[in-house]
């Protein structure tokens, strides 16, 4: 159980940088999900905190100690593989005790952790075999034990759900958080699921191309993302973009989508956008603030009409995609209020939660 | 009703081909029977094994048990064959020097071929060249690179000795001394013209022919190593050796059984190269069961005698590869 902060991390492969320049720390007993789309840098990132992977710049400490220049052994670290990892010619017994019988604790003292932790996974049957006997979920169950035996400074978790079938992962996941829970300790896990990021963690750092883009708790994330490939990142189905105009209309603003649509800014965002005004941005909003026509439940919702393109029905919601200028934008809206495809229909939009973002800094303003 | 539709739409089908020839018809069933296919697919390999394997096997088999000489019908003897030879010095020095060469040859290619595997299996410039390199011993015709090793161990004009003496006088122009004229020069060992120094010289020109089998079947076993089970031993708290003793060592073992057995099989049976380098002199220092029966059967014509030399490697060999087989099964359970 430590902190661990990272310091102006670097990591290139020759020419090619792979990791630019993070700045983060790690509270302790903190759940930590660094999330982005492949080749953003998370896993090196991950990797380079176990020490499997050499650090090009910066700086890496667990609790007070620098290790950049650490062996992984030595770093009091234990880590969950995608694959698992698991030995194939030892038994769930050995493979989780492997680590502590090298550093030679007392075989009592091993007994003891194995079954403490064979107890908190529910694999206590299972000790004897080998993986090629366990299914999927026990394989994983028996790599979180080879963790937990360690009783480490912190647990790294390598994507390890993205072995699993749809239903298996959404279990795992529920206990991986029960786990953390029960086992109060630093973690760091990487996935390129935003919905793990979400349900999974304390706090969520979203990577892309090698930088930080942002770093906030799942809420937060979600309602006021940083910039825009945070904002399409996070949340599904994603966040629509469409390009729109920001002008003056006498006493407030107004954003034009296009001829016929045209919104107006809520009072108390005039101060942030003022200065944005009469020029291009980017409008965003989420689907499930774009809906078919409802009663109005507070003085931002507008409304507006567009022809359905097409309809995509999830059972609890219908998914209506229509083009607006150029745009496909999708709104979630309740699946007996829809219009058949090539009809007219009317749609209310929450401007209280309406993003603009600058398309010179894909900042959102 | 799908039942009798079926079988009535295969009527009409076997009703429209009844007018095309029927012996063809006959074959082409009977083909498209797997079963009856798998059987025919199988003879000419059959055929071979009994005319090259099979029947020459029993042969001398047979042969074991007469008194056959060159020319001449030989009469059956029962284990007369057998007896003498186990009587015989001759035979049980062949014997033992069989033994002595394989299981020393075997296991000094098994661990050389280990190291470069691992060698090899790292990244480095030219790598792959290197790797394809390392098979040059194995491709080259026996015969052929045994005739080398002929020359380089040549009793007169051996290169080893010639290098050998290169660095005695290095060393004395180096420390300036002036030993050269009390000692003469360095002479290096009569290869296989001693009998001290034979079985090693065959010893090494055998691993040098092996070992790139071992190595390049070490190489492959090696690169099916998942890598994240190196991160895992590491983060495990593994060294260097514990990372090979425990993860590679257990990893490739079915491999390297396999191929283990099967060398020391061929290493058993070697021929050619004894044959070339010593004919299994000097005074039957380095005398095989290989280079013994053929000795007895085509100088002496001795068929019958040599053929009950030959067949003494059978036993050993069983036994050999039945322990391989039992374990190949366990594993295969597991």
């Amino acid at each position: 159980m430590a902190q661990i902060l990272i310091k102006d991390l670097y990591k290139s492969y020759g020419e090619t940088p792979a990791v630019r320049g993070i700045n983060l720390t790690i509270d302790e007993n903190e759940f930590v999900v660094l999330v982005g789309p492949s080749g953003c840098g998370k896993t090196t990132t991950l990797r380079m905190i176990a020490g499997l992977e050499h650090i090009t710049a910066g700086e890496i400490y667990i609790g007070e100690r620098l290790i950049n220049d650490v062996p992984p052994r030595d770093r009091d670290i234990a880590m969950v593989f995608q694959n698992y990892a698991l030995y194939p010619h030892m038994t769930v017994h050995e493979n989780m005790s492997f680590g502590l019988r090298l550093r030679k604790l007392p075989k009592d003292e091993i007994g003891r952790r194995v079954r403490e932790a064979a107890e908190i996974l529910d694999i206590g049957e299972l000790l004897d075999r080998r993986p090629k006997q366990l299914s999927g979920g026990q394989r994983q169950r028996v790599a979180m034990g080879r963790a937990i035996v360690r009783n480490p400074d912190a647990f790294l978790f390598d994507e390890p759900l993205s072995n699993l079938d749809a239903k298996l992962r959404v279990q795992m996941r529920t206990e991986i958080k029960l786990i953390h829970q029960r086992v109060r300790t630093t973690v760091v896990y990487v996935t390129h699921d935003q919905v793990e990021a979400m349900t999974l963690a304390d706090r969520i750092v979203v990577m892309n191309d090698g930088v930080v883009e942002q770093v906030a708790p799942p809420q937060e994330m979600y309602d006021h993302p940083a910039t825009r490939f945070v904002a399409g990142f996070i949340g599904s189905p994603a966040m629509n973009f469409l390009p729109c105009k920001l002008t003056g209309n006498g006493s407030g603003l107004s954003v034009i989508l296009s001829d016929g649509i045209r919104l107006n800014v809520p009072a108390n965002r005039e101060s942030r956008y003022r200065d944005y005004a009469d020029r291009d941005l980017m409008f965003g909003i989420r689907p499930e603030h774009l809906t078919e026509q409802r009663q109005h439940t507070n003085a931002e919702q507008q409304d507006f009409t567009c022809k359905v393109g097409v309809l995509e029905p999830m059972g609890i919601d219908t998914m209506v995609f229509m083009n607006i200028e150029g745009a496909d934008v999708c709104a979630r809206a309740a699946p007996r209020s829809v219009k058949g495809p090539g009809e007219d229909m009317m749609f209310t939009i929450d401007m209280q939660n309406m993003h603009l973002i600058d398309p010179e800094s894909d900042r959102i303003l | 009703m799908a039942d009798t539709s079926a079988a009535t739409a295969r009527a009409r089908v076997s009703a429209s081909r009844a007018g095309e020839k029927s012996r063809t018809s006959w074959l082409t069933t009977q083909l498209e029977d797997e079963r009856v296919l798998g059987y025919v697919l199988l003879v000419p390999a059959f055929l071979l094994i009994i005319v090259f394997i099979a029947y020459p096997f029993a042969l001398g088999v047979w042969m074991a048990l007469t008194d056959k000489v060159v020319g001449q019908p030989g009469s059956f003897v029962g284990l007369a064959n057998f007896a003498k030879l186990l009587d015989s010095d001759i035979f049980r020095t062949a014997a033992w020097n069989t033994v002595f060469f394989t299981v020393v040859a075997t296991a000094i290619k098994a661990a050389l071929g280990m190291w470069l595997a691992v060698l090899l299996n790292r990244k480095f410039r030219l790598s792959r060249v290197t790797r394809a390199a390392v098979l040059l011993p194995f491709i080259v015709p026996t015969v052929l690179s045994t005739l080398v090793w002929l020359w380089m161990l040549d009793g007169t004009f051996s290169v080893f000795n010639w290098i050998l003496r290169w660095l005695w006088d290095l060393e004395l122009s180096v420390f300036g001394l002036v030993v050269k004229e009390d000692f003469g020069y360095i002479r290096g060992p009569n290869w296989l013209g001693d009998p001290a120094w034979a079985m090693g010289s065959i010893i090494m020109a055998n691993v040098w022919r092996g070992l790139p089998f071992f190595a390049i079947s070490f190489l492959a076993a090696l690169q099916t190593v998942p890598t994240e089970l190196y991160d895992a031993a590491e983060i495990d708290g593994a060294s260097g050796w514990r990372k090979f003793w425990n993860v590679t060592l257990p990893m490739i073992k079915p491999v390297a059984i396999v191929v283990v057995v099967f060398s020391f099989v061929v290493t058993f049976a070697d021929f050619q190269l004894v044959y070339v380098l010593t004919r299994g002199g000097p005074y039957n220092s380095t005398h095989l069961l290989a280079t013994l029966a053929y000795q007895i059967s085509m100088h002496a014509g001795n068929l019958g005698e040599g053929a009950a030399t030959a067949l003494f490697m059978v036993p050993l060999l069983f036994v050999v590869i039945v322990l391989q087989l039992t374990y190949l099964r366990r594993i295969g359970v597991d």
